[in-house]
């Protein structure tokens, strides 16, 4: 079970904007899900290893060089400024 | 002859025979969606112009007389969050409304290269979370078998596009069965290849230890050209990687070992669906091959890991929408605010819960207890596999265990809806390859049979396929 405030605090880790009315909704359907997934404790670990890929993969490298126009992904952003991405100030 | 009722193989050599033209082809797609995209919706936008002259330069081609690609002037259909440079890539999300790809993913690229003829971009549950495609912005696809239920998801439209003669070929992609539930559900073939055998670059990002791209076709021939044409190593995603070198044996029936797993045939099952498996796999039988009963003891506990996977690393990749660099963005006055009203506003239901579940599982205090556990999970599920694969080449089971439901029906409860997934989400935890087949339907709608491969096994995958296909 998780409670409104936990809710609440996840929301602005996960940056997310939620109504009043959707906390409910949240708490509701993550207790569910967290419910559910507590079966995975019935499961010997102990002795077991983490698995973050299926298959084994290698570290690639290669020169970090830019191959696209970046004037073609600057017209995606909603606000530029001589060739920046402009963002609201985070500093007084 | 109805050109749309073509397989691609049919299509290309239609083509070489001058029996009909690309363009020809092309515009009878094009009139089949006019007449069925507004009932069926598969269909977000459309390249008409631009599809029609590359369809013009094919015959141009042919005409010439030089080698013509089999993939050369066939009409296909894009998932919505694979790049096609110019087009919007909506993803099905608000937040990616408006946004125009600024340049092509590599399947796209190899695919114009090989002369196939993009038709549009399809419909999908928004970033590939869900198992019908009812989780859409912009409107839930529906069955072309039964319009009034759903056509399985994520790639719900690419599985519609195909089954309702709008495209002959499509590609989808895969992070727990999006391209196999969709193939079942609509009575076609789809394969998730191995993990990173194909390149995820210009796809976007959802739970990247779980992602691929592959086909949607009408046959396992189809899915097989397709998925040709687009594997191999790409340098843009260091994921990717060349298939091993096999020699191709001609496989046969009679000397396969094939598993069926007995923690797939339990409650949970539609007898229909299990009848239909069961004489399949006698099918398999009758013509030689070695039925084997394995067990795979950790199923249960697949599901369960995977919606921490998932989750989780979805919560990462999806932080890129911030309001900043691209797509929607509200305009606050605070920079914490623009992020929390552009991505609440811009995502859905579903997206916004598996982004707090991915969070909540990997904040502080909750990531030993939930990721890691998980992650220790999944290699339980990757052994039960090892070990089975130690006395069968293949394994068999249903791709779903459940017919194509009704719209409207699980998509109030989510948990009911994760649950469509418990045959499928295994083969992602271990990066296998499966291929979701046709076997038979119940009325009108459709059961699809699923083949589970070693790594690199596809060519296995697809002989045994079509030989329940030519049956």
């Amino acid at each position: 079970m998780i409670s409104l405030k936990e809710v609440r605090h996840i929301a602005v880790l996960a940056r997310l904007s939620i109504s009043k009315k959707e906390e409910e909704k949240f708490k509701k359907d993550l207790s569910a899900i967290l419910d559910y997934i507590e079966k995975l404790k019935k499961v010997d670990i102990t002795e077991t290893k983490e698995t973050a890929r299926p298959l084994s993969v290698k570290n690639v490298f290669r020169k970090d060089v830019a191959e696209k126009c970046v004037q073609n992904l600057l017209a995606l952003a909603p606000e530029t400024k001589d060739n920046y991405i402009k963002v609201r100030s985070i500093l007084k | 002859m109805v050109l749309t009722n073509l397989t691609i193989l049919q299509a290309h050599q239609g083509l070489k025979k001058k029996e009909f033209s690309a363009v020809e082809l092309c515009q009878a797609h094009f009139n089949n969606i006019k007449a069925r995209n507004k009932e069926i919706f598969a269909y977000l936008s459309l390249r008409e112009d631009q599809a029609l002259d590359e369809a013009k330069k094919i015959d141009d081609l042919i005409a010439s007389g030089k080698n013509l690609p089999t993939l050369a002037g066939i009409p296909m259909a894009m998932k919505d969050n694979i790049l096609v440079e110019g087009m919007k890539c909506t993803a099905a999300s608000r937040i990616l409304e408006n946004y125009i790809a600024p340049y092509d993913a590599t399947v796209v690229k190899k695919l114009k290269e090989h002369g196939a003829v993009i038709l549009g971009k399809v419909n999908l549950d928004e970033f590939a979370m869900g198992s019908s495609t009812e989780n859409s912005s912009f409107g839930p696809t529906r069955n072309p078998h039964d319009p009034t239920r759903v056509p399985g998801g994520s790639s719900g439209g690419s599985a519609a596009a195909v089954a309702g003669n709008m495209a002959l070929g499509a590609l989808g992609s895969d992070t727990g069965g999006s391209i196999r539930l969709p193939a079942s559900f609509c009575g076609v073939v789809g394969l998730k290849p191995t993990y990173g055998v194909v390149s995820r670059y210009g796809l976007m990002a959802f739970a990247s230890s779980l992602d691929q791209i592959g086909p949607i076709t009408k046959t396992v021939e189809d899915a097989k050209i397709i998925f040709e044409a687009v594997r191999g190593k790409d340098k843009m995603d260091s994921t990717s990687m060349e298939m091993p070198e096999t020699d191709i044996e001609n496989l046969k029936i009679d000397n396969l070992r094939i598993g069926v797993p007995k923690e797939y045939f339990v409650k949970g099952i539609d007898p229909e669906v299990e009848k239909i498996v069961k004489s399949a796999i006698k099918k398999y039988e009758a013509a030689g091959a070695k039925i084997v009963e394995v067990s795979l003891p950790h199923t249960e506990y697949a599901l369960p890991a995977y919606y921490i996977i998932n989750p989780s690393e979805a919560s990462a990749n999806l932080a890129r929408y911030d309001g900043i660099k691209y797509g929607f963005s509200k305009q606050e006055k605070s920079l914490l605010d623009v992020y929390l009203k552009s991505r609440g506003e811009g995502f859905g239901a579903e997206v916004r819960r598996r982004i707090m579940l991915g969070t909540y599982a990997l904040s502080s205090g909750y990531y030993e207890a939930y990721y890691k556990r998980a992650q220790k999970v999944r290699t339980k599920v990757i052994e039960d596999f090892n070990n089975a694969f130690k006395k069968v080449d293949m394994i068999i089971t249903p791709t779903s265990p459940i017919l194509p439901f009704k719209i409207g029906e699980k998509i109030e409860d989510p948990l009911s809806m994760y649950l469509v997934d418990v045959y499928t989400v295994s083969i992602n935890l271990a990066g296998l390859p499966a291929l979701s087949v046709p076997c038979g339907q119940v009325g009108k709608l459709p059961v699809g049979l699923q083949l589970i491969g070693q790594p690199f096994k596809e060519n296995q995958i697809f002989e045994a396929a079509s030989f329940l296909e030519k049956l």
